[in-house]
């Protein structure tokens, strides 16, 4: 690639400030966070999802998740012929390390990133006796450790099996979207993660964010509509034989 | 793929949720509200055949409610937190109004209806026993000593207030806690509006067995005689009740199986496998078909005091482990399939943990020490009431 003086500049410019106000967000600047403005969300492409489970090994590192319990993972689903009713699927630790080969030939496989939905009617925040977990008013669900009482009803009632008792703070657990991350500007552990860009933070008060578009180009899926949670993870081209 | 595990199970389903100890949680107070619906609809109906078993009855449904919590208190990851339902329960959640349940049924109906009960014989306790006996009768009584025929029938009358406001609270203390699992919509083998009814009417069985055995065992410690008209009356009304759960139960089975929903085929190889020995041969068979063949057959063919009696403690205590074997049925069963329907997992329960084996035989226990402590305090007995 060539690059003559001007650009090298411009690109070295855009860097420092960039580089700049990256660094100002890790460093916790959330001061210009204006929680009305947002309405957080995931879109995830399943056709490219690659199965490397780098977003799984991001999460866990950021997130300090314990061993064996997974604010997101990911499932491989294959189906054979016309037999979605009984698809095959694995999920080997959550997908944490990758996928064994597949020996079986001749059949549809494709991987699903699971994480939770942040659903706008969320079982897990009605089911609550404490309140301990709640809708953030940008959309995420979130859970006050400091107020959990570790009943596990909310467990019991997610549809998507997205959360587990911590082992050592004893309350209940689940992805944030990476709340303090996206509440500095910038993207999920798991959406910087993904080498193919298979999920995306979407936000979808921001008429500018480009998950209008996958909305409206796509057919476009939530997991287990029957459930009436009002899902705001949308997936792409989802086959009908995921659960 | 984790051990236990068979199929695809959800990362995070692999380990249960609820143990043992929430098995226990329904169990106790269907005990706590049969027992007392029995004892309650003999005194509002005024049945003379059932009034031996009046006190008793409330008696033992105050030791199992002073008991329930206790499983819940050991269940939760943070106890100390648990007062925080009171102060700041969280309106939409099934699960918070439990504590507000309690407390009404245990303080506003069941204490107080005892208390009104036996309100005489405190005063005469308090009266004639010796200290330190003397002091604690004399707590009881709240300052109370007008024992007058006219104070008398007042506390009758408001007793029979009390009871009539109990029968719907314990009805909601019960069908409240079939409703924390039928209203689960994730879960299709709890998420059935038919639970709290199906809840409700086990409990009065599970309860109406359970005074039945503490009648019998009380009765023969002591070395009286066990009052026949009222045991077959009770035994009765156990037959018929049970008949009237047993036809709810098949009632969502047949609506299940006719139904063949997405979650049916899952549900269906769980009955046949992992929950065979328990739904199918101690639920069904054992703890339900035979105690209610034992009581059909007290009522059809005319048997001697002494089998009739044999046979009533058999089919009660069955019916008590078949009632067990439902509740563990409901809550272990309804977590040993994945939501994806398409794996299961497998209950490893401990021994000596918190939430373990052992904990779970001594809640059970604990009940009857209780309940002996009450019955020492408080005696039902007839002749003892008359003084």
């Amino acid at each position: 690639m060539d690059l003559n003086r001007r650009e090298l500049l411009a690109g070295a410019g855009k860097f420092i400030i960039l580089s700049g106000s990256a660094r100002a967000a890790l460093n916790g600047d959330t001061q210009n966070y204006n929680r009305a403005e947002h309405w957080w969300g995931m879109a995830i492409d399943v056709s490219k999802c690659i199965g490397c489970g780098n977003c799984v090994r991001a999460c866990a590192a950021e997130n300090g998740v314990p061993k064996g319990y997974f604010r997101t993972w990911v499932e491989r689903y294959q189906i054979n012929g016309d037999d979605s009713e009984h698809p095959k699927v694995d999920s080997p630790d959550g997908g944490i390390n990758g996928f064994p080969p597949r020996h079986a030939t001749g059949v549809k496989s494709f991987f699903v990133p699971k994480l939770c939905n942040h659903c706008v009617d969320s079982p897990c925040v009605q089911s609550c006796p404490v309140g301990a977990t709640f809708d953030s008013p940008d959309g995420v669900v979130l859970v006050d450790e400091k107020y959990c009482v570790g009943c596990r009803y909310c467990i019991q009632a997610c549809p998507y099996g997205c959360r587990y008792l911590h082992p050592t703070k004893h309350t209940a657990d689940k992805c944030t979207l990476c709340y303090h991350r996206i509440t500095k500007g910038l993207t999920t552990a798991c959406c910087e993660a993904c080498p193919t860009g298979a999920r995306k933070l979407a936000d979808l008060k921001n008429p500018a964010d480009p998950v209008h578009e996958f909305l409206r180009e796509n057919n476009v899926q939530v997991l287990k509509p029957y459930m009436a949670t009002r899902a705001k993870v949308f997936y792409k081209d989802l086959d009908g034989a995921v659960r | 793929m984790a051990p236990g595990v068979q199929g695809f199970m959800y990362p995070n389903e692999v380990e249960l949720q609820w143990s043992v100890l929430i098995v226990l949680y329904p169990y106790i107070t269907g005990l706590v509200a049969g027992a007392f619906i029995l004892a309650s609809l003999s005194r509002i109906f005024n049945i003379a055949a059932v009034k031996p078993i009046y006190r008793l009855s409330l008696l033992t449904a105050l030791a199992f409610l002073l008991v329930a919590p206790l499983p819940l208190q050991l269940h939760l990851g943070h106890p100390e937190r648990s007062f925080e339902m009171y102060l700041t329960p969280h309106k939409t959640s099934a699960m918070a109004m439990f504590g507000f349940v309690y407390l009404w049924y245990l303080l506003a109906v069941l204490l107080t209806e005892i208390w009104l009960d036996y309100r005489g014989d405190i005063v005469h306790q308090a009266q004639t026993r010796r200290a330190p006996l003397k002091w604690l009768y004399a707590v009881l009584t709240l300052g109370s000593y007008n024992v007058s025929p006219g104070s008398r029938r007042i506390d009758d009358r408001v007793g029979w207030v009390v009871t009539l406001i109990g029968i719907p609270s314990a009805f909601l203390l019960h069908g409240y806690v079939g409703f924390i699992f039928g209203s689960v919509k994730a879960n299709p083998w709890w998420s059935t509006p038919l639970m709290p009814v199906v809840f409700l009417f086990s409990a009065m069985v599970s309860g109406i067995a359970a005074v039945l055995v503490v009648y019998q065992a009380v009765t023969r410690i002591r070395g009286r005689k066990v009052d026949m008209a009222c045991l077959d009356t009770v035994a009765k009304y156990l037959f018929y009740v049970f008949v009237l759960d047993f036809s709810l139960e098949m009632l969502d089975l047949v609506h299940r199986m006719y139904e063949s929903n997405e979650s049916f085929r899952a549900l269906d190889f769980m009955v046949h496998t992992r929950l065979f020995v328990s739904q199918i041969v101690l639920q069904i068979y054992l703890g339900t078909l035979l105690p209610i063949a034992m009581l059909a057959l007290t009522q059809v063919v005319k048997l001697r005091p002494a089998v009739r009696s044999v046979l009533y403690t058999v089919a009660s205590s069955l019916t008590l482990i078949g009632i067990l074997a439902m509740r563990w049925n409901v809550v272990i069963g309804g977590q040993l399939f994945s939501k994806s329907f398409l794996g299961y997992t497998t209950y490893k329960m401990e021994f000596v943990t918190r939430e373990g084996l052992l904990p779970a035989i001594a809640l059970m226990i604990l009940p009857f020490p209780i309940l002996w402590v009450l019955l020492k305090l408080l005696p039902p007995w007839e002749e003892k009431a008359a003084t």
